[in-house]
């Protein structure tokens, strides 16, 4: 369930110097007047911002919200969208809703894990690809539907896809 | 903002319009088909050709046939393409003057078409969801108008109440008296909530809703939020729902803008902010007490009713909540009045019903039909069966607190009380073709490890009966059953269902039970036989 973002596992220490995240995240705080009841609208952001939740990332909001910090992780792990480790660079979301289990998405998460070497939910030990699955993206209408990098693929196919995934880790190198 | 400048800013729009205007479907799964690539070489064609002052490109909401996108319609002529590619723009617009080109035509005589009875898609794909222009154009916020200057709260409130209009989020619930609940109910604030986690599987219709009429939803809360007596009002939507998200938010900007939303509406004494909270994925928010407990920032667990959030809802206060199609079709019935909505629909189920129909089956799409219409006539007619012909072999409604219902029940017609009689429930509005191909014990089985994963955890026959039952299916699929597993797996749904706390876990058991029902032959076939793991 969770949704890939860009921003994805770039390590904080990289760009300390032009890191303006954390003043973002703090005047969305702030524009909700720091109150407990906006702290998914808070994880939204500091997600949005930072890719994953860390227990640093947390503790903060915590602190900021003056909310236990029990209460903050609690909320964190309770939403799928939520993720407290990092995913990988690029990711692969196969829808498994109903229309797209009956057109085929489990054989297609199959193969792909397959293909890949990485399990679903899982991100590959270089950090470089993640496969994801999602309960339903509500594109139903073309099925069986895969987001690949924010991009929504409907009639998605195996080979197709894989060239795709190849491609874009390919790239890069 | 005056009845005057309303009419004002519909007759410059309609006189600034083009003649003609070719609709592009700008919604998400024809977007996802490459629908703003083919708008982006339209206008390239249209403006290389000199005739970019005669033709307006427009993105428009869900035309429906969204498995035959992307969609592109010819106003004021009507036709419509399918299947349209970027490839085709040159064709399109030599098509306006010389008729249309046959090969991508799309048959608006089909059943498809004829069959449906928009209300709440009336405007889908004939109005761009980002311009609150269009929407005024096409008669918007005329209603709300109207509602404010010259009727009570009251009056308001047993217009719905007669109308017979019923909640669309699937249990049914009379919205009339719902909103007379809330009126009634003591507090110092008041909230109208409107529930779009939409997060049945295989169910895309207040998406679909909210991407192409975001208005039409404001409206009808805005109108709901006069006649209970709140000010401030929240969307719930599903994360996973970007596009939504993005129209949603520019309407509510541009409606503030014109003070239809915000404080004084139409200059009067009535003020209404509506907000936006995105969910973050759990599909017990649907169930409304958890959606509450979402909004004020906590895990989304349900607690136990009553109090019904119509007395102590958010922040201990009363709270109207109904789902987007239900506000959806709040204006139409003001509008035409309550004994036009009673004529559509069967005796207790009145209106129409919107439908995403999907699966095995030749148009899916968005679809808004009578209640009463049978599934023979919607799978067979506007659905146009399977895609190759494989025979059909049951229809899932309600998602994972539904049933399925096998091809012999077809002439049940479509109304609340029918599909809770044959085992499922009318749900939100999934609709799910199977064919033979399609193994029952793995839906079944799917649907119970969806319900496993998204069982909140809160109360013990939901959160490890769900367990117990997809371990016991799982077992069964295997090949490792034994014939008493088959009266345990029964046992367990009834249990669930009496004893647990929250609509997710007492209706878990649907789909286990109704495709136990009519396919027990499924089940008794794996009793015992080893199966390959690969289908």
């Amino acid at each position: 369930m969770t949704t890939p973002t860009t921003d994805i596992a770039t390590d904080r220490n990289v760009r300390p110097v032009s890191d303006n995240r954390r003043k973002i995240l703090e005047a969305t705080m702030k524009r909700f007047q720091y109150q407990g009841d906006a702290l998914i609208e808070v994880l939204h952001k500091a997600q949005e911002l930072y890719g994953f939740l860390s227990p640093e990332l947390l503790s903060e909001v915590a602190q900021r919200l003056r909310l236990p910090p029990s209460r903050v992780y609690g909320v964190a792990t309770f939403y799928h969208f939520f993720s407290l480790v990092p995913q990988g660079e690029h990711s692969c979301t196969v829808c498994l809703g109903t229309a797209c289990y009956v057109r085929g998405a489990a054989h297609l998460l199959h193969d792909l894990e397959t293909l890949s070497g990485v399990k679903a939910g899982h991100t590959s030990s270089d950090g470089r690809f993640s496969l994801l699955t999602a309960r339903c993206l509500g594109a139903c209408g073309i099925a069986p539907a895969v987001v690949l990098d924010g991009e929504v693929i409907g009639h998605a196919d195996c080979s197709d896809l894989t060239a795709r995934i190849q491609k874009l880790l390919g790239r890069e190198e | 903002m005056d009845l005057h400048e309303l009419e004002a800013i519909a007759e410059r729009e309609q006189a600034q319009r083009p003649h003609l205007r070719i609709l592009c479907c700008a919604a998400a799964g024809c977007q996802a088909s490459g629908a703003l690539e083919i708008k982006r070489r339209l206008e390239l064609v249209l403006s290389a050709a000199g005739k970019l002052a005669e033709v307006e490109v427009t993105p428009v909401g869900c035309m429906g046939l969204c498995g035959h996108g992307p969609l592109v319609r010819i106003e004021p002529e009507g036709t419509v393409f399918e299947r349209v590619t970027p490839a085709d723009a040159e064709e399109i617009v030599s098509a306006l003057e010389q008729g249309p080109c046959n090969v991508l035509h799309c048959d608006l005589n089909h059943p498809f078409f004829t069959r449906q009875q928009p209300i709440v898609l009336r405007h889908c794909g004939r109005i761009n969801p980002e311009r609150i222009e269009d929407y005024i154009a096409v008669g918007g916020y005329r209603t709300l108008y109207h509602v404010i200057h010259d009727l009570t709260p009251a009056e308001v409130i047993q217009i719905i109440a007669r109308s017979g209009l019923r909640g669309r989020g699937g249990a049914g619930y009379p919205t009339g008296l719902k909103w007379a609940t809330v009126a009634k109910s003591p507090g110092e604030r008041k909230f109208v909530i409107c529930n779009a986690d939409e997060g049945d599987p295989g169910a895309f219709m207040d998406r679909s809703v909210l991407e192409s009429d975001p208005h039409l939803v404001l409206e009808g809360m805005a109108i709901a939020a006069y006649a209970v007596g709140a000010e401030q009002g929240f969307i719930y939507v599903r994360g996973e729902y970007p596009l939504a998200i993005e129209r949603l938010q520019k309407a509510i900007v541009q409606a503030r803008r014109l003070g239809l939303l915000g404080a004084q509406i139409f200059e009067s004494g009535f003020n209404f902010r509506v907000d936006i909270r995105v969910g973050a994925g759990a599909f017990v928010c649907g169930e409304e007490t958890a959606l509450i407990a979402s909004i004020e920032g906590r895990r989304g667990q349900p607690r136990p009713r009553p109090p019904y959030p119509a007395e102590k809802g958010l922040w201990g206060m009363p709270t109207l909540i109904n789902n987007v199609e239900t506000f959806a079709n709040v204006t139409a019935i003001i509008e035409n009045g309550p004994e036009w909505f009673r004529q559509i629909g069967t005796e207790k189920s009145k209106g129409t019903k919107v439908f995403a129909l999907t699966g095995k089956i030749r148009n899916t799409g968005l679809i808004e039909v009578p209640m009463g219409i049978t599934l023979r006539e919607i799978v067979y007619e506007i659905g146009d069966g399977t895609p190759d012909g494989t025979p059909v072999k049951a229809v899932q409604t309600g998602g994972p607190s539904g049933g399925c219902i096998p091809a012999e029940l077809f002439d049940t017609p479509v109304d609340y009380e029918s599909l809770a009689a044959v085992g499922s429930i009318m749900g939100s509005g999934g609709m799910v073709v199977m064919d033979e191909h399609t193994n029952m014990v793995d839906v079944a089985r799917f649907y119970i490890e969806f319900c496993k994963d998204e069982s909140c955890g809160k109360c013990i026959p939901c959160r490890v009966g769900t367990v117990q039952l997809f371990n016991l299916l799982t077992k069964l699929r295997n090949g490792q059953a034994q014939p008493r597993d088959l009266d345990t797996i029964e046992e367990l749904c009834e249990l669930m269902r009496e004893t647990s706390l929250c609509g997710l876990g007492q209706s878990a058991p649907n789909p286990v039970l109704s495709t136990l029902q009519y396919f027990r032959h499924e089940y008794e076939q794996l009793i015992g036989v080893e199966v390959d793991h690969g289908s």
